[in-house]
């Protein structure tokens, strides 16, 4: 029996893959980036030897998290900043409501934070009856759509400005014209009235580094800036797996992911916090809150064979190489994380039985293995998760699929009757022809939504003997 | 036991099954870094010629000033251009002067300052603690620049800096940051590379999102 989220991955999947207007926006904005993310790989002397120090520092890291956590703790705290510790969503979420609370907070402002889709804090914030707003345009976006984030760096690539514009005359009642410089600056001029507004800032994280006790945030547009500057109350929320060893392991990792994430050599910002206000700084907040979550991200490190995939940065490449996320598109994964990296974990952080689906939506091609920044083996992990599925109670072949292997082993384990097969087949594939497509066609259930191959006129062997000497 | 202690336990329990190391162990070195990163020239010139370069690709304004005279004029020229009225900036020897050398009113962020005012403000002008030549970034932290808002909230940041901040790649701005603060470092540090920017409407580039539309850099 299939489980409801691969029901819905299916039946999404079947919607979204044949529509060209999806693919086609999807595909417009991937060559750009795919255009610019090639030029900053050859502005680095050796990106190879880059991703192999990359992939070194987060082995170090992730292999020795709890010596670094205990580090950043001491750190961060030092300076009067208060951690938070949560094992899982909702431990996460009753902590920033209980800061919320205390702060008798009206209004929230949010950077970009995965984090806390994943534990669906705005949910939680807004059934609270706080008013919360998303300050990244993208986020700003589908928040307004009532929609998740599309993809990691890219919220809403799968809108066109059209519909951007149709939705802030509906939710704004100001949209001037289509033009995105125009549509920015009507999302500037609403939040900037949010940020003045706002009681409490929440923020992700994209790196907490141990050595010196900080929270790095990347981002171009300013707005995690402004919501670590302007309100009075500020909380960062981020996976304990996202330690840096030290200060200096951000000269690698930031040019690095801004290369991934959108092709630039550095993101317009790239900011480390260290505490709330200091004596005789001139602002900022009075109270910092870091949240770290763990929300089975220690199943996942529990697993050695795939513990490199909490070495993520989230830069969002995996995604864009993968040609069944272009297809099916970001929200087809019902997960926050989407692509290959979330078809990856999912299963660590929401169960095997329920999300093994993910693994087998996968041509294996590797693209995303090979992109990938700190080199995780994505789909080794997949072929992995395939073979903790079939291992799972629900994973044992059907009755069918054992008799056809009970009939296929002798073939193919013996030269002449694999070849006899062959030759029969051929026969058969004539025949076929016959019946292509319909009820009666044997192989109808594959043929449905893809072509038969031809058998080969000549099989190896038989070309061997010819050519061979 | 408390949640700290649990999430502890669940760590050193997972890591107890030791992972393969793919790719080598330990920390690579500076030097490893700077092996793979991308080439930066030895000479100042070359280091100043390359932080022109990234500025202008980045849409940002870099100008080489030869004394404070040519700055205030240059600041002047803005000011009549944009038509300012108000500035912000912070107790500093160069920003704080060449703003009050403009003559209009003047935020000073050190002093305490209400946000709406801050926000009111055209232009922020901030000092700096380094240039970065390999980016084109303007490095500033809470202490060196006026705080947090300074450099994000007015739709101008201009940065006054001094040619001997400029620095050849990232891995010197980090020593730098370490060698100026220790152990007490300013509650944030930023590196800013060109003015605020989206792309997140079909990936067509706009400035100044959220943070200031214009970075003007002049380097002393
Ligand atoms: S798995 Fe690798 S490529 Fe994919 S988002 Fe994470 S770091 Fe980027």
């Amino acid at each position: 029996m299939m489980s409801a989220p691969a029901t819905h991955f299916n039946e999404d999947a079947r919607r979204v893959a044949p529509d060209t207007r999806h693919r086609g926006i999807i595909q417009t904005a991937m060559g750009k980036y795919e255009v610019v993310r090639d030029q900053r790989k050859l502005w680095f002397q050796d990106w190879q030897g880059a991703r192999n120090l990359a992939a070194r520092t987060k082995f170090e890291s992730v292999n020795h998290l709890d010596k670094h956590l205990a580090e950043f703790t001491r750190t961060i705290e030092a300076r009067g900043t208060k951690v938070h510790w949560a094992s899982n969503a909702e431990q996460a979420r009753n902590i920033i409501l209980g800061i919320l609370s205390d702060k008798q907070a009206k209004v929230i402002v949010k950077s970009k934070a995965m984090t806390s889709e994943e534990i669906h804090l705005n949910d939680a914030m807004e059934h609270a009856g706080y008013e919360v707003v998303e300050s990244d345009l993208g986020e700003y976006i589908v928040q307004l759509r009532k929609e998740p984030p599309y993809h990691l760096v890219f919220p809403a690539m799968h809108l066109t400005r059209g519909e951007i514009k149709d939705l802030f005359q509906e939710k704004l009642n100001d949209a001037p014209s289509d033009d995105p410089e125009a549509l920015t600056m009507v999302a500037r001029r609403a939040l900037r009235k949010k940020y003045l507004q706002a009681d409490v800032g929440i923020t992700g994280a994209n790196f907490a580094i141990a050595e010196t006790g900080m929270i790095s945030i990347t981002e171009n547009e300013g707005n995690a800036r402004l919501t670590a500057a302007v309100p009075k109350t500020m909380i960062t929320l981020v996976g304990i797996e996202k330690i840096l060893p030290r200060l200096e392991d951000l000269a690698l990792f930031l040019p690095m992911l801004a290369v991934m994430g959108t092709g630039q050599a550095l993101t317009c910002y790239n900011t480390m916090y260290g505490g709330p206000r200091q004596l005789g700084e001139a602002d900022g907040p009075e109270e910092y809150h870091v949240v770290l979550l763990d929300n089975h991200r220690t199943t996942l490190l529990a697993d050695a064979e795939q513990r490199d995939a909490l070495g993520c940065i989230r830069c969002g490449a995996c995604l864009n190489v993968c040609p069944i996320f272009r297809n099916v598109g970001g929200h087809t994964y019902g997960t926050v994380y989407g692509g290959p990296i979330g078809s990856v974990i999912t299963p660590h952080l929401r169960g095997l039985q329920q999300w093994k689906h993910l693994s087998y939506a996968s041509s294996l091609c590797g693209a995303c293995t090979e992109t990938c920044p700190v080199k995780i083996d994505l789909h080794h992990h997949l072929l992995q998760n395939r073979r903790n599925a079939s291992a799972l109670p629900t994973g044992k072949p059907s009755f069918f699929q054992k008799l056809a292997f009970k009939f296929f082993a002798p073939i193919a384990n013996k030269p002449a009757l694999w070849s006899l097969t062959t030759k029969l087949s051929r026969i058969g594939m004539k025949l076929r022809g016959l019946v292509n497509g319909s009820v009666v066609d044997p192989v109808q259930a594959w043929t449905k939504t893809r072509d038969l191959p031809p058998i080969a006129k000549q099989s190896f062997r038989e070309w061997w003997k010819e050519h061979g000497k | 036991m408390s949640e700290r202690e649990i999430i502890f336990a669940r760590i050193r329990e997972g890591l107890s099954i030791k992972a393969h190391a793919h790719y080598g162990d330990g920390l690579p070195t500076t030097e490893e870094h700077r092996g793979v990163m991308p080439p930066v020239g030895a000479s100042i010139e070359e280091q100043l010629a390359l932080f022109a370069k990234n500025a202008s690709d980045l849409k940002a304004t870099f100008k080489l000033v030869k004394d404070a005279s040519e700055l205030t004029a240059e600041l002047r020229a803005l000011r009549d251009t944009e038509k300012w009225q108000r500035v912000a900036t912070h107790k500093s020897p160069l920003a704080q002067t060449h703003s009050a050398a403009l003559g209009l009113a003047t935020l000073v962020a050190d002093d305490g300052y209400d946000k709406h005012d801050m926000e009111q403000c055209d232009v922020g002008i901030s000092e700096c603690d380094a240039l970065i030549a390999q980016t084109g970034t303007v490095l500033v932290t809470s202490r060196s620049a006026g705080g947090r808002a300074l450099s994000c909230l007015p739709p101008h940041h201009i940065v006054i800096a001094r040619r001997e901040q400029l620095v050849a790649d990232l891995p010197s701005a980090f020593a730098l940051v370490k060698r100026t603060y220790g152990v007490s470092y300013p509650s944030m540090i930023s590196f800013i590379t060109g003015p605020s920017r989206t792309g997140d409407i079909e990936r067509i580039l706009v400035l100044g999102a959220h943070g200031p539309k214009k970075l003007t850099i002049f380097c002393l």
